[in-house]
């Protein structure tokens, strides 16, 4: 009996053998984090699905691999001496994956619906420099009334309100992506879908299984197609950092979403060449609550708070390196700004120690008078970390009771924008494009995203004429930003960097500040990927 | 059997008052599914609402999943924009269900094994190994085992790929399973070597030893089916276990699975999907515990007659 059993289960295991397949050469491995909420390009919202998307679509510029602008769609576009008309021309032989023509009004379409708030856009807001964006949004206009329109099959023509250089930036992003038509008119919103989707960019999509992966193959009508060198790609969704870190070294990935920081001393031995860390537009910050106690009308105790924190001591010791020490607001890298910081930050740390010592004191608050606080963060080992620093930090310089609140995500996103909770709050800003405007607007006092609370007509008024004089735009920023040193409604802590490891077989990854890397700009190398264990 | 049959007739009100009680909770908890880091626009905020009547009343938007749940339809995800419930359920239970119906297959068939051997050879070195080891596994939670293996099996050793699922072949399989079964397997082996202990003293066992029958067929024939029953009683938690193993297990083997929705779909608040999720994992546990009833009558004459 037991050995017939036996002889059944060898010959299962010699049959599952036999039909395994090797791996494809081919085809690239990328580890993609989460799950993809959507493939559609005007309703998806997380990095895992742009990273996607981009392989999938392209804008009328796009980012190069040092992350310039490049052209994608439009092969050139002229701007008017005022700053209000771009007008593109789209590149004539451009085609959808299912070989139909790429035009303009395929474009118009994109935006449109990016636009209609039906459509349920997160990045809406982004296309507001152009005419009459703002008031489709807010169901007043039409999305036909848009200040976007096909001159001819190939010429694009947009115009704004304002000047807005960070325009050309923008377009590179989904929400500008176009649309076939004729697949959402089929559709509906359901088009985004392996077997529905028709998108005008290097690749096409193959298969999407939920969990699972998603791949994509080379689109034959793209109109660079010959320069495409991969001829596959597959997004792993990778949640579990560690999981991702192993099928990376058991030579299952050739590139991943994010790096253990925990192993970092590790794979710095161990894989030196194959580590990727670079400076990324993205800021980790404490909001302060300025709309309640003990926060509202008392600059001095945020400016105490801000300069007692030691940041080259959380990147160092807690970050274990994998950051860049924030004391500005807009991240260094980013393009045609150059970086600032408060005058405190180059002191010495003890000369910042007594000096954040005796704002404190002027703050009203001291032995007689203490201050209690809380820090409210969601749940997550990294930022309970953090938190626990920055109140040893306040407790050692200025004797400040910190309590820890954590909670859960969603629960956290409520109470920091209801702010009647909040004191202390965690938060985090990724630059949507690549201008200090991506950073500096969101401490507008009526940005959806400002959830201190801060309301200062006066950096209101220089955002405003950044805006509205081009030629004082990078003075007038960087007086904003000067402003929010003063003033700190915001306490940043540090910037991100990209982390990545990218095995040896693959060619042409460079790292550049948005941290976007298609497809189409990499190579593999002919031989098999790394042997597991090596 | 009637104890059984009434045991199915309860289970539609006990899944009802389940769906019930997760709809409500789910929307107790503060934060909705459209909430992130980034604000909205608020009139793309109340589109999105009235898009997923989450502009409704609660009660009525109780009523219109009752309503869709009546015709077998258990609604759009909002996480996963253009995926139904019910389409993302029938691709990832199969996957769950081949992974812990294997765990089971594998727990229950090693672990009465071990548990017989255990007992026939009480209080010898192989009783006392097997045993040390089956209460390592009873205590090692599935999280430390599993990248353990991987990375003995996988990174170091290469035979077996670190995660994924390429269409269920074996090698996905065959780790992940493991790292599910042995939690239960030595459960179960332990449940069955104390059951065979008490079996093999009892007097009708002695007596067929009198008889001169042989000691293979005594226990296999008169002392392994009463030592089940304990093993029979545990099949219900240990199909509740393998459910919430397998959240765990899904995730760390990076496996396709419904056991991977159901945290992230509660972390999301997506809403339907969670309801779904629990409205499968419950409708999975009644199932089992009618099969377990049903055996019970196949195994022990008592409750047959009853």
């Amino acid at each position: 009996m037991r050995a017939r059993y036996f002889r059944i289960y060898s010959f299962a295991v010699l049959f599952a053998l036999g039909v395994c397949p090797g791996a494809a050469a081919q085809s690239l491995r990328v580890g993609n984090g989460p799950e993809v909420e959507t493939l559609d390009p005007q309703r998806a919202r997380s990095v895992s699905a742009f990273n996607i998307l981009r392989d999938l679509y392209e804008a009328l510029i796009r980012v190069g691999a040092d992350g310039e602008l490049i052209p994608g769609a439009a092969e050139g576009w002229e701007v008017s001496g005022d700053g209000l008309i771009y007008r593109f021309h789209l590149r004539a032989d451009a085609r959808w994956s299912n070989g139909d023509a790429v035009t303009a009004d395929d474009f118009v379409a994109g935006m449109r619906r990016t636009l209609l708030p039906a459509t349920g856009s997160s990045f809406a807001q982004m296309l507001t420099p152009i005419r009459g964006a703002a008031a489709i949004i807010r169901g007043e206009l039409q999305p036909e009334a848009l200040g976007v329109r096909a001159l001819s099959p190939l010429e694009l023509e947009i115009q704004l309100d304002a000047p807005a250089p960070q325009l050309l930036g923008v377009l590179t992003q989904a929400a500008t992506y176009p649309i076939h038509r004729p697949s959402l008119q089929r559709y509906g919103a359901d088009f985004a879908r392996a077997g529905r989707l028709i998108g005008n960019g290097a690749y096409a999509l193959d298969a999407w299984v939920m969990q699972s992966h998603v791949s994509l193959r080379r689109n034959p009508y793209y109109w660079d197609a010959k320069d495409v060198g991969i001829d596959a790609v597959t997004y792993y969704p990778t949640e579990d950092i560690n999981s991702e870190y192993k099928r990376y070294r058991a030579g299952e990935l050739d590139v991943t979403y994010e790096v253990p920081p925990v192993q970092i001393a590790q794979i710095r031995r161990e894989r030196a060449a194959e580590l990727h860390v670079a400076p990324y537009l993205g800021v980790y910050y404490y909001g302060l609550n300025l709309t309640r106690a003990p926060f509202s009308g008392n600059p001095k105790l945020r400016q105490a708070l801000s300069m007692a924190i030691d940041r080259k001591l959380i990147v160092d010791k807690v970050l274990n390196g994998l950051a860049l020490p924030a004391y500005g607001w807009v991240p260094p890298g980013v393009t045609g700004y150059p970086p600032q910081q408060p005058v405190w930050a180059q002191l010495s740390r003890e000369q910042q120690l007594a000096e954040a010592r005796r704002l404190f004191a002027e703050s009203g608050y001291g032995p007689r008078h203490p201050l209690e606080l809380e820090i409210r963060f969601n749940t997550h080992e990294s930022h309970q970390r953090v938190a626990t620093v920055i109140a040893a930090m306040w407790k050692q310089t200025l004797g400040v009771t910190t309590r820890l609140v954590n909670e859960e995500f969603k629960v956290f996103i409520n109470h920091r924008k209801q702010r009647r909770l909040t004191q202390v709050f965690r938060s985090v800003w990724i630059a949507d494009y690549n201008d200090p405007s991506s950073f500096t607007d969101i401490l507008y006092s009526s940005h959806g995203q400002n959830d201190t609370g801060w309301s200062s007509p006066a950096y209101d008024a220089r955002i405003d004429a950044a805006r509205e004089q081009p030629v004082l735009r990078t003075p007038m920023l960087q007086a904003a930003e000067r402003l929010i040193f003063d003033e700190v409604p915001v306490i940043p802590i540090y910037f991100y960097v990209s982390k990545h490891l990218v095995q040896s077989r693959v060619i042409g990854w460079r790292d550049n500040v948005l941290d976007y890397h298609y497809t189409r700009d990499l190579r593999l190398e002919a031989h098999a990927p790394t042997e597991p264990g090596s | 059997m009637m104890r059984a049959l009434s045991r199915l007739l309860i289970a539609m009100p006990t899944l009802f008052v389940l769906v019930t009680l997760a709809f409500f909770m789910m929307r107790a908890a503060p934060g909705g599914p459209f909430d992130g880091e980034r604000s909205l626009a608020p009139e793309i905020e109340a589109a999105i609402a009235s898009q997923y009547h989450l502009d409704e009343s609660l009660i009525r938007q109780y009523a219109r999943y009752l309503v869709d749940l009546s015709r077998g339809d258990l609604g759009p995800s909002f996480q996963y924009e253009g995926y139904r419930v019910t389409e993302l359920i029938a691709t990832g239970l199969p996957v769950s269900a081949l992974v812990g119906g294997l765990a089971l297959g594998l727990a229950l068939i090693l672990g009465v094994l071990i548990g017989v051997v255990a007992a026939q050879r009480r209080n010898h070195l192989i009783d006392h190994i097997l045993m040390t080891l089956s209460a390592l596994g009873v205590c090692i939670p599935a999280f430390v085992i599993a990248p353990l293996m991987i990375l003995a099996f996988a990174v170091t050793l290469g035979w077996l790929p670190a995660g994924g699922w390429n269409e269920g072949q074996w090698r996905d399989v065959l780790l992940p399973v493991i790292a599910l079964a042995l939690p239960q397997l030595a459960y179960v082996a332990r449940l069955t070597r104390t059951a065979m202990v008490d079996v093999l003293q009892a007097p009708y066992i002695l007596a067929a030893r009198a008889k001169g029958l042989p000691g293979r067929w005594v226990l296999l024939r008169h002392a392994l089916r009463p030592a089940l029953i304990p093993v029979l009683s545990y099949l219900g938690p240990a199909a509740a276990a393998l459910i919430t193993g397998s959240v765990v297990i899904e995730q760390i083997f990076s496996i396709p699975g419904l056991g991977r929705y159901f945290v992230q779909a509660a972390l999301n608040r997506d809403y339907t999907l969670v309801l779904g999720v629990v409205l499968v994992y419950g409708a999975l546990i009644v199932v089992f515990n009618f099969v377990v009833d049903v055996l019970y009558g196949v195994l022990d004459p008592r409750v047959r007659a009853a």
